[in-house]
């Protein structure tokens, strides 16, 4: 099966029969629902186990804080496109799927995700993806798993692509609307709203960041520590919706990534129900890879309720 | 055509014995042309044989009916008469893949999305662009360059590939480096489910609820529906764009210019490789002023803001200095950027002028061991006595070694075929993976094994289950079967009779 103790002692723990769940650093425990009490949890083995800066890719246990896998990138002036919470595990973060503010200029986290191997409902290791930065050999089992809420089977190791840290980053703030500054500008990390301000992330080399920044300087914006706090609840719609979101308050006081379409807000906006194809996809995958539901159950994917 | 490395099914040069070809004006013709129009439903023996091969070296295929449907309505009534008549169906788009992914197998009916053509609407506010899946790749682009956009995937074949050929593929090219493969620029999908169901992949909205059925889709190679309508990610175009072709006079310098690079912690937005023989071929066919008497060269693209891009180019520029580059050319305008792509982009259009045939490989392998596994490619060529030309994407260590013969000297088909299997073996030794942008199709299924166990293989079945029960979309490709080609389908009565009746899920 594999030679590694560490994934083999996961393979045994996540067993064949009994319901399980995965725990990492419960920094988003709720999302998709309660884990039922009685599943026995299990943790993903952790450590760093191979770093090549100049493959730009790393591979580590599922169970690694994304502290340690951004202190061990930095030190070679590299990251990934993984955000979240210093002390959340990057098999956590992945199941979960939500990405970080940066998503509009470096992408959705699930592309950073080239290999992963995971322990499935009757107890074996199983490869998905490969190694290499690119990769179209069969079918794309690391995209399904990415925000599967663990359901489908168990993180136990991820090879994740790493990226070059941009060298400045500065933070800017400005009143009014965003949609013409934004224009103005090429590929800001982030452009954030609240409905009175503007608040944008700039990253990149020093003299882009630079000729950037005195656009907006130029605009009337000043340079700030960080974004504005982020309310706790989270939603999404298009991108396109945004300003009627923001303007009618649905989500109530909030805050929307231009660009994006990430909510965050007081409420949760309302969804609509998936259709039923979409629905009888879901069981049927949901059949084939658990048939019995023993998977972190009380956790839904396709119903996820929005918390912090 | 070169052998499938299954012994106990091989592929037959020349015509299969065992082709399925249902009889030619059936109730399933007649059923096609009511719902399509007769002038949209095709049988001649002329039309049947065309459609039976794409742009592979595979002959395997057969069918006896072809449709052009010109509306999801029309496709769904295709898959679901294919499927009422027990007969599966394989979707085609321009034909240009080359590992034989649109070669109708188990006697398919061939649902060719040509007519889809239509762009039907450009969404810059939600950053998309919603096209029908025979829409040609850089038709996307041309239509886009007034916004200051652009699909950003480009393979070499983007004059005639379509958008529905990229997301079965998950298509790659150049720019693929630091803009991503297409599964990156695919945002929402209609689609038509095996079961004739209609459903939307993905969409707008940012984080829906529920699997990636979208990321699951793309490059799935056909096996789990028809896209109809595609939203396509809008990529906003550079403002700044520098282009330099750079040369060496060994490759192992070439190879340590491209490591250097990315070490700097620079990603270009493409790093591609020539070697000399196919600089030489270039040169003849493009006159592009390609140096000629290289033993390799380079292709580098950086873009972004003046300022990032300048300090770039300073960068590589020292980088490939100390490795030893002989010249380094930096393009001086968009005409002369635009000849520097035209000459790798026609590489393979180049070879036609030095012999009749050609297998072009595709396989990744680690950036690093590039060079090391180039020299095993050229061994390996040398010991067959083939010609090899290699073109690759350094930045991101997908290699495309062509193979050139002539088909007709004897036994030089089988030579290839051995030539081409060590290719992988090399690739994979290494740490790398059998493909980075053909895909599998039939072409490399029976290879699936030396990468996958029969475990991981399992686990790809389950995801494609989920979608196609009854094996009815593209039978025989991807997983490898111990069928061939004609023979990797059935269907029993009672499966016929529930997918007629509404696509009850059994």
């Amino acid at each position: 099966m594999t030679a590694d103790p560490s994934l083999r002692d996961f393979v045994d723990a996540v067993g064949r029969d009994d319901a399980v769940c995965v725990v990492g650093g419960r920094t988003q425990w709720s999302v998709g629902g309660e884990p039922s009490r009685s599943a026995r949890t299990v943790q993903a083995p952790s450590g760093i186990a191979d770093y090549h800066p100049a493959e730009m890719t790393v591979r580590l246990g599922a169970g690694t804080t994304l502290a340690e896998l951004d202190d061990t990138l930095a030190a070679r002036g590299q990251t990934t496109v993984v955000e979240g919470a210093p002390d959340a595990t990057i098999g956590g973060l992945l199941a979960v799927g939500r990405s970080g503010l940066r998503r509009r200029r470096v992408g959705p986290m699930r592309d950073a995700l080239l290999q992963l191997r995971y322990v499935s409902a009757d107890g074996r290791l199983i490869t998905a993806g490969g190694p290499t930065v690119k990769n179209v050999t069969g079918y794309d089992l690391c995209r399904l798993m990415v925000g599967s809420l663990g359901t489908l089977g168990c993180f136990a190791e991820v090879i994740l692509r790493t990226r070059p840290r941009t060298v400045a980053a500065e933070w800017w703030h400005l009143a009014g609307e965003p949609f013409a500054v934004a224009a103005q500008l090429y590929r800001p990390s982030a452009v954030l709203w609240d409905g009175e301000s503007t608040f944008i992330w700039l990253e990149g080399h020093v003299e882009d960041v630079a000729a950037q920044g005195a656009l907006l300087a130029a605009r009337g914006g000043r340079q700030v520590e960080g974004p504005p706090a982020l309310p706790p609840v989270r939603s999404s719609v298009a991108p396109s919706r945004l300003a009627a979101v923001v303007r009618d308050g649905e989500a109530g006081r909030c805050v929307v990534e231009i660009g994006v379409g990430v909510v965050h807000g007081e409420r949760p906006l309302p969804r609509a129900a998936p259709a039923a194809p979409i629905v009888e996809l879901h069981r049927r995958l949901r059949d084939e890879f658990d048939p019995t539901r023993r998977l972190n159950p009380g956790r839904d994917p396709l119903h996820a309720t929005e918390s912090a | 055509m070169v052998r499938a490395v299954c012994d106990d099914a091989p592929m037959r040069i020349g015509r299969s014995r065992t082709k399925a070809t249902a009889p030619v004006h059936d109730g399933l013709r007649d059923e096609l042309a009511a719902a399509l129009g007769d002038q949209h439903v095709h049988t001649s023996s002329i039309d049947t044989a065309l459609y039976a091969r794409d742009a592979s070296v595979i002959d395997e295929g057969a069918t006896s009916v072809v449709c052009f449907p010109a509306t999801t309505a029309e496709v769904q009534a295709c898959v679901r008469l294919a499927a009422a008549h027990g007969r599966p169906f394989v979707a085609r788009g321009s034909g240009t893949g080359l590992a034989g992914g649109a070669v109708p197998c188990g006697g398919a009916v061939v649902i060719t999305t040509t007519r889809m053509d239509e762009i039907h609407e450009i969404d810059i506010e939600s950053g998309v662009a919603w096209v029908g899946p025979g829409v040609l790749n850089l038709d996307v682009t041309r239509r886009l360059a007034p916004y200051g956009m652009h699909f950003a995937p480009d393979p070499s074949s983007q004059q005639s590939c379509s958008i529905g050929g990229n997301v079965a593929n998950n298509s790659g090219g150049p720019h693929c480096l630091a803009y991503g493969v297409t599964s990156a620029h695919i945002v929402a999908l209609e689609v038509v489910l095996p079961n004739g169901e209609i459903a939307m992949l993905g969409g707008l909205d940012a984080e829906p609820d529920g699997y990636d059925l979208r990321g699951a889709f793309v490059g799935s190679e056909g096996t789990m529906g028809i896209a109809t309508k595609i939203a396509v990610r809008l990529t906003p175009n550079p403002p700044t764009i520098r282009t330099m072709l750079i040369d060496f006079e060994a490759v192992a310098q070439a190879g340590a210019t491209v490591s250097g690079i990315i070490a700097a912690g620079i990603v270009p937005a493409a790093i591609e490789m020539m070697d000399a023989l196919t600089t030489r071929a270039v040169e003849d066919f493009v006159h592009a002023g390609y140096p000629t008497d290289a033993a390799a060269i380079l292709l580098v693209e950086v873009d972004g803001l003046s300022g990032g891009v300048e300090h770039d180019l300073q960068t590589v520029s020292a980088v490939a200095r100390a490795n030893g580059a002989r010249t380094i050319r930096v393009a001086a305008d968009e005409a002369e950027r635009a000849m520097l792509w035209k000459g790798r982009k026609s590489a393979f259009g180049a070879i036609a002028r030095i012999k009749p045939n050609y297998y072009l490989h595709d396989t990744v392998i680690p950036r690093t061991r590039l060079v090391e596994v180039l020299a095993q490619v050229y061994a390996i060529a040398d010991k067959y006595g083939i010609h090899v030309m290699n073109v690759f994407h350094a930045g991101d260590g997908n290699l495309h070694p062509l193979l050139v013969y002539d088909a007709r000297e004897p036994g030089m088909t089988e030579r290839v075929h051995a030539a081409g299997k060590e290719i992988v073996e090399a690739s994979l030794a290494v740490g790398g993976v059998l493909s980075g942008e053909h895909g599998i199709g039939l072409e490399k299924r029976e290879f699936m094994s030396l990468q996958f166990s029969e475990d991981d293989l399992e686990h790809q079945a389950k995801l494609r289950r989920a979608f196609d029960p009854f094996g009815i979309a593209n039978p025989g490709k991807v997983l490898p079967s111990g069928a061939s080609c004609g023979d990797v389908f059935s269907m029993t009565t009672e499966q016929q009779r529930a997918l007629r009746d509404g696509g009850v899920w059994l």
